[in-house]
C-alpha cells in the first residue's frame, strides 16, 4: 500500500515523502530531494566559460577554452555521480534491521544495513547546523561492552534535510514496529531489557558525523 | 518407515490449517483439529514472533520435497542449505546429514518440507506430509510451498505448545529472505571497523545473525560435494547440484605449486644465507649498506619472495590475500622495470644520461659557486663580517673544487656503471628508482657536507650564545639537577664572558646566513628523495590483487548485505532478495595493504621547526640499523 506526502526541508525546498507498506513488520520510506534546476546548471555553466575566455584573452592560447569545455563536463558528471542524491530510502524490517539507501542522480546506490540486534533506539535529535538549530532523526546503536549504553549516533536523511512534520511521520512509524520487536525479543528472553517508551528525547551520543554540530544536551 | 512414493508428493500440497503435530512418533493425531488463529493466539500472551527463512535461489524451481538446513534459534532463523527429494529413505538422510555434521561441525537438521505443485492439492498429502514430519521431528516445523509458473508462495511454520495446551498449536508468521548461494559460500565478511576504545575481543559479541548465516553456508562445504550425476542413495538440490565447480587451470596450478614453491624456497634460503655471511657484517659494508636504500629495498624484497614461496599454506584468509597481493606487487614490479629497461635501451638513453651527467655536475658546481660568491659580497643588501665571510667562502670553495676534480675523474667509468646499473632495473621498478634516489645522494654529497658544516658551526654558535647569556643575566646552567640556577661569577669571568657574548652576537647574521642557504639546499634534496621513496612505498603497499578482485568479483569481499523487497501480495508471507553489500575501495587499501620498510620521518612539523631552529641535525628517514649520531 502506497502512500505519497509532500514535505518541505530546512531550506525550503519541496519534498516528497513515499510510504510503501508492504506489512505489519515491513516499512519503507522513501524521500526525494530537490531536483537539479535549468537555472543553477546554466549559471554555473556560464561563470566557468566566462572566466575561462577572460584567461584567453590573457593568454591567448586556445587550450585555455578546451579545457574549461572538458572542466564543465567532466564536473557535471562528477557532481552527478558522486555528489547529487536523488532519494533516499529507509527500509525498516522487524527483527531483521534497518537499511538507508542512498540514490545518486546518476543512478549510483550506496545502501548500509545495520542489523536489529545493534539498534538500541530510533530518535529525533537537535542540533545547531550553521546558523540554525534542527531537528535530524537519527539510529543508536547499542554499545557491546555496556548493554544500555550508546556507542555510535547514525543520522538519517542526510541529505533531504526534512522538517519535524515529516521526521514525526517517520518516528511514529519506526517506534511502532520497534516497541513490537522489543516486546517481542523481551517475551522470548524473559531478560532485564528496558522496553523504550515511544517518547521523543534526547540522547547526547559520541558520533562526530554531519558536519560537526553540537548535540544539545 | 518403507519407500515413500514420489507419486503421491507429486500430487500437491494441500492448503491445509496448521495441525497440532505430536512430538512421539506413535501418538494419535487429534481427530478434530482445531483451527488456530493465524498469528497471536488468544490463550498465550505471546506476541506473534517472526520467523526468518533464508532460502538458496537455486532451490527455488526444485522438486518437492525436504528442506535441509540450520536452525539458528538466537536469532530464530532457519538457513535452508538443500532439497532432498523423493524418493529417499529416512534413515539413510539421517545418516547424510550425520556425516556432514560430523565433517563441518554444523548442525545440519532437516527443518520441514517444500513444495513446488503444479496443480490442485490433494488431501492426502496433508497427512502424508504429516507423517514426514513426524519422522523428522524438528521444532518448528516449515512447510514451503509455491505454484509452479507463477510467483505466489505460501510458508508456515508450526510449534508444538507442549502437553500443557494440546488444543492450541503457535503458528508463526515466516518471512523469506533469498540469498545465492553461491556468492554468499565464497564472499568474505567485513565487519565495520571497531571504535578505537574497544579491544579486539568485544568485536565479536557484535557479529550480528547475518554473520552466522554466511558462517553456516561456508562450513556447510561437504553438504555440497555431491551432484546429480552422483549415484548416491540420497538425491539434493543446492548450487553446486548441476555439476561440481572447478577450473582446469586453477587445478594445474595447484598440482604445480608444490614443486616449484619448493625449489624457489630452497633458491631463496640459499641467497639470504649468502647476504647474511660474515663478510657483510665488516664495518665499511656494514656501513655504506645501512645508507643505501636499494639494499633496503631489496631485502624487502627478498623477504615478500621467501614468504610468498614458503613451503606452508595460508591458515586464513587474510593470509592468502597477503600472499596474493605480494605476489601481484613483485610481478607487476618486475614487469614495469623491464618496460622501463626496453625503453631506455631502445632510445639508447643511458649513453646520452652518461653523456650529460659531468656537463650536469659542472654546472651544480658552478651554480654553487656563484651563489658563494654572492654571499661573499653584500646578499640581499645585508652587511656581513667581512673576515668570517671570506674564511667560510674559500673554505667552501674550496670544497667544491675538490668535489669537481674527484668527478671529472670518475667521468670514463660513468657510462658502464650506469648501463650496469640499468641492468638492475629487471629486479624490478622500486629498484631502479631506489637507485636513482642512492645516486641524487650521492652526487648531492657535498651539498650534505655543507649543509653539515654549516649546521654545526650553527649549532655550537646557539650553544654559546646561550651559554653566554645566562652568565650576562648572572645564571648558570646545573648539569647535575638539569636547571638554571643563579651563580656569581668573578669580574674578570664577567668581563671576558660579555666580550665573547658581543663578538658571537655581531658574527650571528653571518653564520645563521650560510646555514639557512644551505639548508635549504639540503632540504630541497631531502624533499627530491622523499618524493622517490613515496613513490616506492605506494608500489611497495598497493594491494593490487584485492582492489582486482574488488573490481571482478565485488561478492569476495563484503562489507555488509543489502536487501530488496520482491512483489508482495496481501496474504502471502513477505518476500526479501539479500545481495551483497562489497567493500568500498578506500575499506579494501586500508584493511589490505601491505606492511612496508617503515622509513616514514619520525618527527613532527613542531620539532623539525624546532630542530632547525637550534641547527640540530635532521635525518629525514630512519633506516633499521642506523647509529645515532
Amino acid at each position: 500500500m502506497e502512500d505519497e506526502q509532500s514535505f518541505s526541508d530546512i531550506c525550503g525546498g519541496r519534498l516528497a515523502l513515499q510510504r510503501r507498506f508492504y506489512s505489519p513488520s515491513c516499512l519503507e520510506f522513501s524521500l526525494s530531494c530537490p531536483r537539479i534546476t535549468l537555472r543553477s546548471l546554466t549559471a554555473v555553466t556560464c561563470t566557468v566559460w566566462l572566466a575561462a575566455y577572460g584567461l584567453f584573452t590573457l593568454c591567448e592560447n586556445s587550450m585555455i577554452l578546451s579545457a574549461a569545455i572538458f572542466i564543465t563536463l567532466l564536473g557535471l558528471l562528477g557532481y552527478l555521480h558522486f555528489v547529487k542524491i536523488d532519494h533516499e530510502t529507509l527500509l525498516i524490517i522487524d527483527s531483521l534491521g534497518i537499511q538507508m539507501t542512498s540514490s545518486y542522480a546518476s543512478g549510483k546506490e550506496s545502501t548500509t544495513f545495520i542489523e536489529m540486534g545493534q539498534v538500541n533506539d530510533v530518535v529525533i535529535n537537535e542540533a545547531i547546523y550553521m546558523q540554525k538549530v534542527i531537528y535530524y532523526l537519527c539510529i543508536l546503536l547499542k554499545d557491546p561492552v555496556e548493554p544500555h549504553g550508546i556507542s555510535q549516533v547514525v543520522p538519517l536523511f542526510q541529505s533531504a534535510k526534512p522538517r519535524l512534520d515529516c521526521l514525526i511521520e517517520v518516528y511514529r512509524s519506526c517506534q511502532d514496529i520497534l516497541a513490537h520487536q522489543k516486546a517481542t525479543s523481551t517475551s522470548l528472553e524473559g531478560g532485564d531489557r528496558i522496553i523504550s517508551a515511544s517518547n521523543r528525547r534526547s540522547h547526547s551520543g559520541m558520533g562526530a558525523y554531519w558536519h560537526r554540530q553540537e548535540d544539545k544536551r | 518407515m518403507g519407500l515413500v512414493s514420489r507419486g503421491a508428493a507429486e500430487a500437491g500440497l494441500g492448503a491445509a490449517s496448521a495441525v497440532d503435530r505430536p512430538g512421539p512418533p506413535d501418538a494419535v493425531p487429534n481427530p478434530t483439529p482445531t483451527p488456530p488463529a493465524e498469528g497471536a493466539d488468544p490463550g498465550s500472551s505471546r506476541p506473534s514472533m517472526v520467523l526468518k527463512a533464508f532460502f538458496p535461489t537455486c532451490c527455488a524451481s526444485a522438486d518437492s520435497g525436504l528442506l535441509v538446513g540450520r536452525w539458528v534459534p538466537e536469532q530464530s532463523s532457519a538457513v535452508v542449505l538443500a532439497v532432498v527429494h523423493f524418493p529417499f529413505i529416512p534413515i539413510q538422510v539421517k545418516e547424510l546429514l550425520a556425516q556432514v555434521q560430523q565433517a563441518s561441525q554444523v548442525g545440519v537438521t532437516v527443518l520441514g518440507t517444500w513444495c513446488h505443485r503444479r496443480q490442485e492439492p490433494e488431501e492426502s498429502l496433508g497427512h502424508f506430509l504429516e507423517g514426514l514430519g513426524a519422522i523428522f521431528s524438528h521444532k518448528p516445523w516449515f512447510q514451503l510451498c509455491r505454484e509452479r509458473g507463477s510467483k505466489s508462495w505460501s510458508c508456515k511454520a508450526t510449534h508444538w505448545q507442549g502437553p500443557a495446551s494440546p488444543a492450541a498449536s503457535g503458528e508463526d508468521q515466516v518471512m523469506l529472505i533469498f540469498y545465492d548461494q553461491r556468492k554468499v559460500l565464497l564472499s568474505q565478511l567485513h565487519p565495520p571497523t571497531a571504535l578505537p576504545n574497544r579491544q579486539a575481543g568485544d568485536t565479536t559479541a557484535s557479529a550480528g545473525g547475518l554473520a552466522a548465516v554466511f558462517d553456516t553456508v561456508a562450513r556447510s562445504e561437504a553438504l555440497f560435494q555431491s551432484d546429480r550425476f552422483d549415484e548416491g542413495p540420497v538425491r539434493l538440490s543446492h548450487w553446486q547440484s548441476e555439476g561440481m565447480e572447478a577450473s582446469i587451470l586453477v587445478e594445474l596450478a595447484k598440482w604445480a605449486a608444490g614443486p616449484v614453491c619448493l625449489f624457489l624456497a630452497c633458491l631463496l634460503s640459499l641467497i639470504s644465507a649468502a647476504s647474511a655471511c660474515r663478510v657483510f657484517k665488516l664495518w665499511p659494508l656494514s656501513f655504506i649498506w645501512s645508507k643505501l636504500s636499494t639494499c633496503e629495498q631489496l631485502r624487502h624484497r627478498l623477504e615478500q619472495l621467501t614468504l610468498i614461496f614458503s613451503t606452508q599454506k595460508a591458515e586464513s584468509p587474510a593470509q592468502l590475500m597477503r600472499k596474493a597481493n605480494m605476489l601481484v606487487s613483485v610481478l607487476l614490479d618486475v614487469a614495469l622495470g623491464l618496460m622501463l629497461l626496453s625503453w631506455l635501451h631502445r632510445k639508447d638513453l643511458i649513453g646520452q644520461l652518461a653523456d650529460a651527467l659531468i656537463p650536469v655536475a659542472d654546472h651544480v658546481a658552478e651554480e654553487l659557486q656563484h651563489l658563494l660568491q654572492w654571499l661573499m659580497g653584500a646578499p640581499a643588501g645585508l652587511k656581513m663580517n667581512r673576515a668570517l665571510d671570506q674564511v667560510l667562502g674559500r673554505f667552501f670553495l674550496y670544497h667544491i673544487h675538490l668535489w669537481i676534480s674527484y668527478i671529472h675523474l670518475m667521468s670514463p667509468f660513468i657510462e658502464r656503471i650506469l648501463w650496469h646499473v640499468g641492468l638492475s632495473a629487471c629486479l624490478g621498478l622500486t629498484v631502479a628508482l631506489s637507485i636513482l634516489s642512492d645516486i641524487i645522494a650521492l652526487l648531492t654529497f657535498h651539498i650534505y657536507c655543507f649543509y653539515v658544516y654549516g649546521a654545526r658551526l650553527y649549532c655550537l654558535k646557539i650553544h654559546g650564545l646561550s651559554s653566554l647569556w645566562r652568565l650576562f643575566r648572572g645564571k648558570k646552567w646545573n648539569v647535575l639537577r638539569q636547571r638554571v640556577d643563579s651563580c656569581s661569577y668573578d669580574l674578570d669571568q664577567l668581563f671576558i664572558g660579555t666580550l665573547l657574548f658581543t663578538i658571537l652576537v655581531f658574527l650571528l647574521p653571518t653564520t645563521a646566513l650560510y646555514y639557512l642557504v644551505f639548508t635549504l639546499l639540503r632540504l630541497l634534496v631531502v624533499a627530491v628523495q622523499g618524493l622517490i621513496h613515496l613513490l616506492v612505498d605506494l608500489i611497495n603497499s598497493l594491494p593490487l590483487y584485492s582492489l582486482g578482485l574488488r573490481l571482478c568479483r565485488p561478492y569476495r569481499l563484503a562489507a555488509g548485505v543489502k536487501f530488496r523487497v520482491l512483489e508482495h501480495e496481501t496474504g502471502r508471507p513477505l518476500r526479501l532478495l539479500m545481495q551483497i553489500n562489497p567493500l568500498p575501495y578506500s575499506r579494501v587499501v586500508h584493511t589490505y595493504r601491505l606492511p612496508t620498510c617503515g622509513c616514514h620521518p619520525k618527527h613532527s612539523w613542531g620539532s623539525l621547526c624546532r630542530k632547525l631552529f637550534f641547527g640540530e641535525l635532521i635525518y629525514p628517514w630512519r633506516q633499521r640499523g642506523n647509529k645515532q649520531d
